[in-house]
C-alpha cells in the first residue's frame, strides 16, 4: 500500500536499499568524487583500532588520531562506535567514508529492528557490514580504503565474537584478537603477548591501552594517550548486559599502571 | 451505456465514515498516557503481532483497527523518520511533522479510495529535558478520515475510546509513577470488556518512552517485568 505524502516504492527492511531505491541522491558515491586518472587525493586517514575477547565478552579500542599524509588532520576523531545495544564497529582507513559507513551501519541495524520487530543475529549484522565494505570496493580501488573491525556479544551463543574484513568484503571471524590500521601490526604483536581471553575487565583495559601505546610508539600515524590535552583512546566493552564505554579516569589509571609495569616497577607498586 | 445513480457527496462520506467506524469498533482499544518519567503506551493484545512500535529516538506509534493497514502506516513512519534523521539530524525528527504526514495520507485515502482505512493511530513523542525547546511530551491522534488532534495527559483510540476516556478522566493524575500508571491503564482496558473479565498481564502489550534513557527512549516491557509492576 502506498500513502500520499510519504512517497517511495521500497517495501523491504534495509535502510541502504531504501536510500538506493527511493532517495538515490542521498547516497554517497565516492567513485564519482575521486579522480580516475590514477592520481590519488589526500584525505584524512584513521589509524589503529583493535578488538579482543575478555572474560565477559569483547573489548574494542581505537586511538584518536587522524592523519593526512604527514600532517595531523584531527587529534580527537572517534573510530569506535556502538552500532546497537550489543555490537560495535571500529574503523580504519579513509576517515570520511569510514565514519559514514559506521553511521550507516548503525542506522541499518536500527532500521531493520524497527521494521521487523526484532534485531538481526550477530552473524547477520557482520554479513550486512561485509556487503557495505564490498560496495565500497570501487572507491577503495581509487584510494578510499575502508577496513572495519566488527565485534559484539552473541546473545544466542553467549560469547563475544570478532570479525575482520578485507576491501573485497571478505569476512573473517577471529578466534581471539585482531587489529587493523597503520599501527595494527604493532598492536597485534602486543596483544599476542599480553592478551588472555579469560582476563577480567580491568586487565583487559590495561592490555588494550598497552597495545595502543605500543602502536603509537612504533607508528607515527597512531596517536598515544595525550595527558596534556587529556585525549584518551575510545574503549568500549560489550557483554551480555550490553555496551559500556570506559571512562577517561579509568583509562588514565590503566595507562599509569601500564607505564609503571613497563618500567619494572609493577611489583613494587 | 448505463447511467450511474446519483449519490450525494454527503452520503458517500457518511457511508465511508460509518464503514470505517464499524471496522475500528470491532477491535480493542489502545491507551497512551503520560506518567511521571515519560509516556506509557498499552493495549490489550494476546497475539504476538504488535500494535505498538518504535518510530525513532523519542517517538512511538500505536494503532488500532485493521492490523495490515496500521502496520503499513507504522512502517512508512519508520522509513520517513530514518530518512529524515539521516538527511538532517536525529533531533530534527519530530512527532508533529510525522503526525501531519499521517493525517495527509489517511485523509487522502478517505476521500479518494473506495474503501477508507479502518484504523486510528497515535504518534507520541516524549520530551527531552536536556534539549531546550524539546522538553514537553506530545501526543497526536489521527483518525480514519485524517482528522488530527493533540492531547495532553492521556489519549484513547479504538472502539470504546469515549467510555475509556471518561473512566481515565476521573482517575488520572499527571505525576503517576510507572506501576500506578500501568495499573490504571489495565483497569481502563478491563472496563472495555464490560467488567466481564480481567486482563492478565500476558495479554497486555506495554511499551514506554522513558525520558531518562540515553538515545533510543523506546522500551518494550517483558511479561515478567509487567507482573512485578502490577504486583508491587
Amino acid at each position: 500500500m502506498r500513502f500520499a505524502g510519504f512517497g517511495g516504492t521500497y517495501e523491504g527492511s534495509s535502510f541502504g536499499e531504501l536510500l538506493e531505491i527511493d532517495h538515490p541522491h542521498m547516497r554517497a558515491d565516492w567513485t564519482e568524487l575521486v579522480p580516475r586518472n590514477g592520481t590519488s587525493i589526500s584525505v584524512p586517514h584513521g589509524t589503529t583500532v583493535l578488538a579482543f575477547k575478555f572474560a565477559e565478552g569483547v573489548i574494542v579500542a581505537g586511538d584518536r588520531l587522524a592523519t593526512e599524509g604527514y600532517r595531523v588532520a584531527s587529534r580527537d576523531v572517534q573510530k569506535v562506535y556502538a552500532t546497537d545495544g550489543h555490537s560495535m564497529i571500529a574503523i580504519a582507513g579513509a576517515a570520511g567514508p569510514a565514519i559514514e559507513m559506521a553511521r550507516l551501519m548503525r542506522i541499518e541495524l536500527e532500521h531493520y529492528e524497527k521494521i521487523e520487530g526484532e534485531a538481526l543475529e550477530l552473524d547477520g549484522k557482520a554479513n550486512k557490514l561485509s556487503q557495505m565494505v564490498r560496495a565500497n570496493l570501487p572507491a577503495a580501488m581509487q584510494g578510499l580504503v575502508v577496513v572495519p573491525l566488527f565485534a559484539g556479544y552473541d546473545l544466542r551463543r553467549r560469547q563475544g565474537r570478532i570479525w575482520k574484513f578485507d576491501v573485497t568484503g571478505g569476512r573473517y571471524e577471529e578466534a581471539e584478537f585482531e587489529s587493523t590500521g597503520s599501527g595494527g601490526l604493532y598492536a597485534r604483536e602486543s596483544l599476542k603477548k599480553l592478551h588472555r581471553s579469560d582476563a577480567p575487565k580491568a586487565e583487559a583495559l590495561e592490555t588494550a591501552v598497552q597495545a595502543l601505546q605500543n602502536a603509537a610508539d612504533e607508528d607515527r600515524g597512531t596517536g598515544g594517550i595525550d595527558m596534556v590535552r587529556r585525549i584518551f583512546p575510545t574503549v568500549i566493552y560489550c557483554s551480555e548486559r550490553g555496551i559500556e564505554q570506559a571512562g577517561e579516569e579509568e583509562i588514565a589509571s590503566a595507562f599509569q599502571r601500564s607505564v609503571r609495569s613497563d618500567r619494572g616497577e609493577g611489583a613494587r607498586a | 451505456m448505463s447511467i450511474p445513480f446519483y449519490v450525494s457527496p454527503e452520503q458517500v462520506m457518511q457511508d465511508k465514515a460509518e464503514y470505517a467506524r464499524k471496522g475500528i469498533g470491532r477491535g480493542k482499544s489502545s491507551i497512551t498516557l503520560e506518567y511521571r518519567d515519560g509516556i506509557l503506551l498499552m493495549a490489550e493484545n494476546p497475539s504476538s503481532l504488535s500494535k505498538i512500535g518504535e518510530i525513532y529516538d523519542r517517538i512511538a506509534f500505536a494503532g488500532v483497527g485493521k492490523f495490515s493497514e496500521f502496520d503499513q502506516l507504522r512502517k512508512v513512519g519508520v522509513r520517513y523518520a530514518d530518512v529524515k534523521g539521516y538527511a538532517y539530524s536525529r533531533d530534527d525528527v519530530r512527532a508533529r511533522a510525522l503526525a501531519n504526514a499521517y493525517s495527509q495520507a489517511m485523509g487522502d485515502v478517505f476521500t479518494r479510495e473506495m474503501k477508507p482505512l479502518e484504523v486510528e493511530v497515535i504518534v507520541a513523542e516524549v520530551g527531552d529535558p536536556e534539549l531546550a525547546g524539546h522538553e514537553h511530551n506530545t501526543i497526536y491522534r489521527i483518525q480514519y478520515d485524517g482528522s488530527i488532534s493533540d492531547h495532553e495527559n492521556y489519549c484513547v483510540i479504538g472502539g470504546q475510546s469515549d467510555e475509556l476516556g471518561s473512566f481515565l478522566q476521573s482517575r488520572y493524575q499527571p505525576t503517576l509513577p510507572l506501576g500506578e500508571a500501568v495499573a490504571l491503564g489495565r483497569a481502563a482496558l478491563e472496563r472495555a470488556t464490560n467488567g466481564r473479565s480481567s486482563v492478565p498481564p500476558q495479554n497486555l502489550e506495554v511499551c514506554l518512552l522513558e525520558k531518562a534513557r540515553i538515545g533510543r527512549k523506546f522500551r518494550r516491557l517483558a511479561t515478567d517485568e509487567l507482573n512485578q509492576l502490577l504486583a508491587g
